[in-house]
């Protein structure tokens, strides 16, 4: 899974197989340039090595994942939106910015979203509801002091 | 008194202690206006984190590695963060734990050591009483697992599974997933707790269960066999989600749980394939979703999607079948491009269950040849190769000569590979086979493999009733166009084994007009000087007209002429060629009409069809050399080679 913008600078990206750095920044610029460089009239889906690549572009952001050559490419389009309305629900009326500035939320919403690149949880409820308690303990755990200032800040 | 003093040192402390806030540095980074800023602001910031690092600061070390993720993902090195996040996750703090995972999660791959120091984490973590702390490190494992650590705490994860809380037992699922990819002997574990969980009513719990035995099913037959019987539970459960009434929580447009639809399609898939008890069983139910599904969105679409690929990759009844494929023809006609993609895949993917279904969507296959998308248009082109058969030729041929005209440079190869190969297995005649593969060279001339080149000259050869119809069809083309390479060769390689045909024969087939054999040099002359012409189609036009020399009668020494200037050509090939057949023309010219005689018919290698592999490929190029045209070594090309050794030795002068 991945995530970049129109100008292709990484947003967020996620490994849910094992690649060794240098590949991975390699798979991850070609797959940039692929994706950004395909018309808005193309279809969301291409052939990619033993792959098949589902994108979709929201605002400036493309979100993009790599799925088996047997996977539902339009299941896994729903699943991109659902994350997507998950960020929505959680910044409210999300936009690049956010997830720039909070790429680690962004994180742990897609953990909740997904484990082993399989969706984990279809209810969007239950997902905000974990991430909401969780932000809860985190919190809790903050010391709340005038001048003190731990935390990430 | 005292109190204000401390808190002013607190506050002075602070100020001048604590490291850069995160959402700072971005701010700052984000500022940098050039690479070259950027870089000096991440190498200060990286030096400050190092620094805080060595000094062991525990209060600041999750910030740290948070600013360190986001430099990572500018795609600065982050290793040396590995072990801090280990140091995190060992944290008490919830926030220590939630960075120190993620930081896991990223920097971490199979292969480096600290992976050991984490399964240990794992394994305390695995048991914690908040259970996000056990969610965090079941997220973790289920995301990174290596080998080892499936098998160091599969126990633990059997035992989640076990275990009522649905928000772990989910995961814990997942893990397992995870587990037995990396691991299939594990599977054994994970077999027995898994059966219940079908029964579970949490969707999150149903969905990752169902994942797991999908994935236990690909990876064993036997596991297989065992889960056929629960066919009956999932086609139970399929039915209650289709029925159930709205539920806002599981809801996506209209749709109750697509996810958990798919994904139970998607196994009963698995289940059904090559077991004809299990097919019948879901037969009912495939045709109720494929039927009741609303396909108005992409949801809906998702699902049938689905279903039909479970329906003809199961042994389900023929008319299940035709009730698929005409949903994947109603996709073709679909406004949105992506589902017109993944019908054309899909049924270029049964083609072979069902030909006559599929092809009853011919015209509608053969439209999206003319689709905006060069994706579609890719596939659209492959599933109608695979649709053309004895019936339908001459008209797929039209629609698809037309295509090739048009269509994108990096498609003609592929296309005029396939035309020529279809043409060859389906032609109704002789005539319109030389007329299509002629179309091809005519207008995809620059994008051919040697395979077509090949294929032409040996169909020609092969028709000696059509010899001057071809050979004079070849020749007017080439007049016309030489720039087209394939059809150069082509028509050079023809013209030199049939030019006395061209010049004189008579046959009713071909155009009763005069060509004159000056008229046949000045075209293989320009062909030979022209700098558009590639070294090959100069190395077929040298021979032609050495060739022609032996066919012609009233100008050998014109051919002389041409070759002669050859014999000092910067190209070593050329150089070869053209001294060798001078001396054809001098010293050993008796030679030259046994040389030169027609060359024997080349038995045909129908093997392209499929057009499979490379061996095919690469044995048809060690053909067409034999046909003394324009392969690159000069042993093997050249037509002289064996016959006289003393001339070729002789010859090979340094440029």
């Amino acid at each position: 899974m991945l995530l970049f913008s129109r100008q292709g600078k990484l947003r967020l990206q996620k490994w849910y197989e094992p690649y060794p750095e240098k590949q991975r920044r390699k798979i991850t610029r070609d797959l940039i340039n692929t994706v950004l460089a395909r018309k808005p009239k193309m279809c969301s889906f291409l052939e990619w090595r033993d792959h098949k690549i589902v994108y979709k572009r929201y605002a400036s952001l493309y979100f993009c994942a790599a799925i088996e050559p047997d996977d539902n490419e339009l299941i896994t389009l729903e699943i991109i939106h659902r994350y997507v309305e998950l960020l929505d629900k959680y910044f409210g009326s999300v936009c690049e910015l956010d997830i720039i500035f909070n790429f680690e939320k962004a994180y742990y919403m897609l953990d909740e979203l997904l484990i082993a690149g399989e969706i984990q949880e279809t209810s969007k409820k239950n997902v905000l509801k974990a991430i909401a308690a969780q932000d809860m303990l985190q919190e809790d755990e903050t010391p709340q002091g005038f001048f003190e200032d731990s935390g990430l800040g | 008194m005292q109190k204000i003093k401390n808190l002013q040192n607190q506050l002075q402390q602070s100020i001048m202690t604590s490291p850069k806030k995160l959402r700072d540095l971005i701010r700052e980074i984000r500022a940098a206006k050039t690479q070259a800023e950027e870089r000096a602001v991440v190498n200060k910031e990286t030096a400050d984190i190092r620094n805080n690092f060595r000094d062991e600061d525990s209060t600041y070390r999750c910030r740290n590695v948070a600013k360190l993720l986001y430099i990572y993902m500018l795609g600065y090195d982050a290793h040396y963060g590995q072990l801090e996040c280990m140091k995190l996750i060992a944290s008490p703090r919830f926030t220590d734990k939630r960075i120190g995972y993620l930081g896991a999660m990223l920097l971490l791959d199979e292969r480096t050591d600290v992976h050991i120091l984490v399964t240990n984490c794992l394994k305390s973590d695995l048991n914690h009483n908040t259970q996000y702390i056990a969610a965090l490190a079941l997220c973790t494992l289920g995301n990174i697992a290596s080998p080892e650590m499936g098998r160091d705490l599969a126990g633990e994860i059997e035992r989640v599974i076990k275990s009522s809380n649905a928000y772990l037992k989910k995961k814990a699922i997942l893990c397992a997933v995870k587990i037995v990819r990396k691991v299939p002997e594990l599977m054994e574990m994970f077999i027995p707790c898994t059966r219940s969980l079908l029964n579970e009513k949490n969707h999150g719990v149903l969905l990752s269960a169902v994942a797991l035995i999908t994935e236990m099913c690909r990876l064993s037959p036997d596991t297989l066999n065992h889960f056929r019987k629960s066919v009956p539970l999932l086609v139970r459960i399929l039915k209650n989600l289709i029925m159930a009434g709205y539920s806002p929580e599981h809801d996506v447009s209209g749709i109750s749980d697509p996810f958990l639809q798919t994904r139970i399609l998607k196994l009963l898939r698995l289940l059904g394939c090559h077991d004809d008890e299990a097919s019948e069983v879901m037969n009912d139910i495939l045709a109720q979703v494929a039927t009741n599904t609303e396909s108005s969105k992409n949801v809906g679409n998702a699902i049938l999607y689905e279903t039909c690929s479970t329906i003809m990759d199961i042994n389900s009844e023929s008319g299940l079948r035709v009730l698929a494929v005409n949903i994947l023809g109603r996709f073709l006609l679909n406004n949105d491009k992506n589902i017109r993609y993944v019908a054309l895949s899909t049924l270029l993917k049964v083609i072979n269950v069902d030909h006559n279904a599929v092809q009853r969507h011919r015209s509608t296959i053969v439209d999206c040849l003319r689709d905006v998308d060069s994706t579609i248009k890719k596939r659209a082109m492959e599933l109608s190769f695979a649709l053309i058969n004895e019936n339908n030729v001459r008209g797929m041929m039209k629609e698809l000569l037309e295509f090739i005209v048009v269509c994108d440079d990096d498609f003609k190869a592929d296309a005029a590979s396939n035309i020529v190969a279809a043409a060859e297995k389906y032609a109704p005649n002789k005539r319109w086979h030389v007329d299509t593969v002629l179309k091809v060279l005519t207008c995809a001339g620059q994008h051919l493999r040697d395979d077509v080149i090949y294929n032409m000259c040996q169909l020609v050869a092969s028709t000696s009733e059509l010899h001057q119809y071809s050979v004079q069809r070849l020749f007017l083309a080439l007049k016309e166009d030489p720039t087209q390479q394939a059809l150069s060769q082509v028509a050079c390689w023809c013209v030199g084994e049939y030019g006395d045909i061209l010049v004189h024969g008579t046959s009713e087939e071909a155009d009763p007009i005069q060509i004159s054999e000056d008229e046949v040099l000045d075209v293989l002359e320009k062909t030979l000087v022209s700098s558009l012409s590639s070294v090959i189609s100069k190395e077929y036009a040298l021979n032609a007209l050495v060739k022609l020399s032996t066919r012609f009668n009233q100008t050998v020494d014109r051919v002389k002429a041409i070759v002669h200037p050859y014999a000092s050509s910067t190209d070593i090939e050329l150089q070869q060629r053209a001294a060798e057949f001078s001396h054809l023309f001098g010293t050993f010219s008796e030679l030259r009409n046994g040389l030169l005689e027609r060359m024997p018919l080349i038995e045909s290698k129908s093997t392209l069809v499929n057009g499979e592999g490379e061996a095919t490929l690469s044995e048809m190029e060690q053909q067409a050399d034999l046909l003394g045209g324009g392969g690159t070594s000069p042993v093997k090309s050249s037509p002289l080679d064996g016959l006289s050794p003393p001339i070729s030795t002789q010859q090979v002068v340094p440029v």
